[in-house]
């Protein structure tokens, strides 16, 4: 079949829009990540003497000491609560906050100031927010619960507005419809919306608490954090090794336990499910956004 | 009973969607809005129950005038103003029992709606609806578990549920085929014959409003240009309406 002449125009051999800018960025970042190394001496030799320093460091960490098991234990213990604590905080006082910041469900006047609020609270690390709080109310386990419940703040107050300005408005506009007064038309058309995805990220949040419990310590806002950081000042690397073991310990059964969440809340699954090898535990990942 | 007196909207200023639209429902039978996509027969639906704000013009129900209503009066005058989406806009995470219950928030307080905490006769009310419309049993699955004809028989169970005293459905049928958008318009027709209330419907099939509706208005760029029964809906009208001719056997 022969084309009629009529169509034979100029087509642009090549169909794909080039653009030479990535590329340029490309060697540009080569280009700097050379000049970094040289700047902060990282060559091969300072490598070497760095290997040599860390199997010695390594050498003594082992075996782990448990001798100090109940320093141990009081830290640990401690970190646990301040995450529990400032996890339910921040949970409380996200929801509302995220609420508010949703640009579709409220006018400018109340969202703006609602994200600002997000905004401060994700702005500064948690050590940063965790060291003001020392300072602000003094050393212990309340300014760890404070600075993590900052962190909550931001964390989930982002997320779930998020979830909230990407439900679906033809549901709230059913629920509307019916004469439903706005904390109905919420408690009916949006939050069944985004529930799941809520529990999700609390369980998250609740995960990274907990690591940051054992942390905002070295500061001195209480937790297994300040044993630790003491441990390795003393060069006593047996202690600081069973420490690390508890640490992992402790983050494993979180782990666990915020998958068992999930599992009950998104996928309605009975305790009895989670015991099951292969039962619904497995299958929440996939079926979060459903 | 529902009077539309020179209501008009335009979403961009300049540019109406509805151009004074006078229109009177009577107090029963079925009135089918019919017309090319994009005339504004949505934006009228919608410009009822206030879920578009009319730009000018009055909504006479109820020796109300709807369109200057706003807060708590609106949602007063909503709860009897029963509607019926194209999605069905079923609340998909909830249960059947949940869905339909939502038709009572106009009713319920904030408090109890929050705690789940129904009136005993709107769940007894509820279960019945549910058998009416051929769904009894599925009280506990979800709505997103539910094929479409099924989701918008519970769409018309929520609208049942607000005991109101107008239907309005925005193209009930548009995502169905052919059989159940027959079921669903015969649904329709029997909510408004048993409870003696005004159905108001738009719809892209022809044939069906022909079929169901008591009366039919025509509407093209957002002005009635047709009013009357179905037998007088000949070639002529619908061209008009439409426009063109090439689809017309």
């Amino acid at each position: 079949m022969t084309r009629p002449a009529a169509v034979s125009r100029a087509f642009p051999s090549d169909p794909f829009r080039r653009n030479v800018w990535p590329r340029i960025a490309a060697v540009a970042l080569v280009l700097y990540v050379i000049y970094a190394c040289s700047q902060l001496d990282v060559s091969w030799d300072r490598v070497q003497t760095g290997l040599q320093n860390a199997a010695r460091f390594f050498a003594r960490l082992f075996p782990p000491n448990f001798k100090r098991w109940d320093l141990l234990t009081k830290g640990l213990s401690e970190s646990l609560e301040i995450a529990v604590l400032a996890s339910t905080l921040g949970i409380i006082l996200a929801l509302p906050i995220g609420l508010c910041a949703a640009r579709n469900l409220m006018p400018p006047w109340v969202s703006w100031p609602a994200r600002l609020l997000v905004v401060m609270a994700r702005s500064f690390h948690p050590v940063i927010v965790a060291i003001i709080f020392v300072k602000a109310v003094g050393f212990g386990a309340l300014a760890g619960t404070l600075a993590l419940t900052v962190a909550s703040i931001g964390f989930i107050g982002k997320l779930f507005t998020e979830a909230i300005e990407e439900i679906s408005l033809k549901q709230v506009e059913a629920v509307r419809a019916t004469g439903a007064p706005f904390p109905s038309v919420l408690a009916f058309g949006v939050l069944p919306q985004v529930f799941s995805r809520f529990i999700g990220f609390a369980t998250y949040q609740l995960d990274s608490n907990l690591r940051n419990s054992t942390m905002v310590g070295i500061v001195g806002a209480g937790g297994i954090g300040g044993t630790l950081f003491a441990a390795f000042q003393r060069f006593d690397y047996d202690f600081v090794c069973a420490i690390l073991i508890a640490i992992i310990t402790l983050i494993m059964i979180g782990e666990v336990l915020a998958t068992a969440v999930r599992a009950i809340f998104i996928e309605n699954a009975t305790f009895f499910d989670l015991l099951r090898p292969g039962g619904k535990m497995r299958r929440v990942r996939h079926t979060d956004d459903d | 009973m529902l009077t539309l007196r020179n209501l008009s909207k335009s979403y961009v200023a300049g540019t109406p969607v509805l151009q004074d639209v006078n229109l009177e429902v009577a107090a029963r039978g079925i009135t089918a809005i019919i017309g090319a996509s994009g005339t504004g027969k949505s934006t009228l639906i919608r410009c009822i129950n206030r879920l578009v704000e009319p730009t000018s013009g009055a909504i006479l129900f109820e020796n109300q005038d709807l369109a200057r209503l706003s807060g708590q009066a609106l949602r007063n005058a909503r709860r009897h103003i029963g509607m019926v989406f194209q999605e069905y806009n079923l609340v998909e995470r909830l249960t059947v029992m949940e869905n339909l219950l939502t038709g009572r928030l106009g009713y319920v307080s904030a408090w109890r709606a929050w705690r789940r905490k129904f009136p005993p006769e709107d769940i007894r009310h509820a279960f019945e609806l549910l058998d009416v419309v051929g769904l009894g049993g599925f009280a506990q699955q979800r709505a997103d578990a539910l094929s479409g004809g099924q989701r918008q028989r519970v769409g018309i169970a929520r609208a049942v549920m607000q005991e109101p005293r107008l239907l309005l459905a925005d193209e009930p049928t548009s995502s169905l085929d052919p059989k159940t958008s027959v079921e669903i318009m015969e649904l329709l027709a029997t909510v408004g014959r048993s409870r003696s209330i005004p159905v108001l419907v738009n719809m892209h099939d022809v044939e069906l409003a022909k079929r169901f509706a008591d009366r039919i208005v025509g509407m093209r760029g957002g002005k009635l240009v047709f009013d009357g029964i179905a037998a007088d809906l000949d070639d002529a009208k619908l061209t008009m309406i439409y426009g063109g001719e090439g689809w017309l056997q």
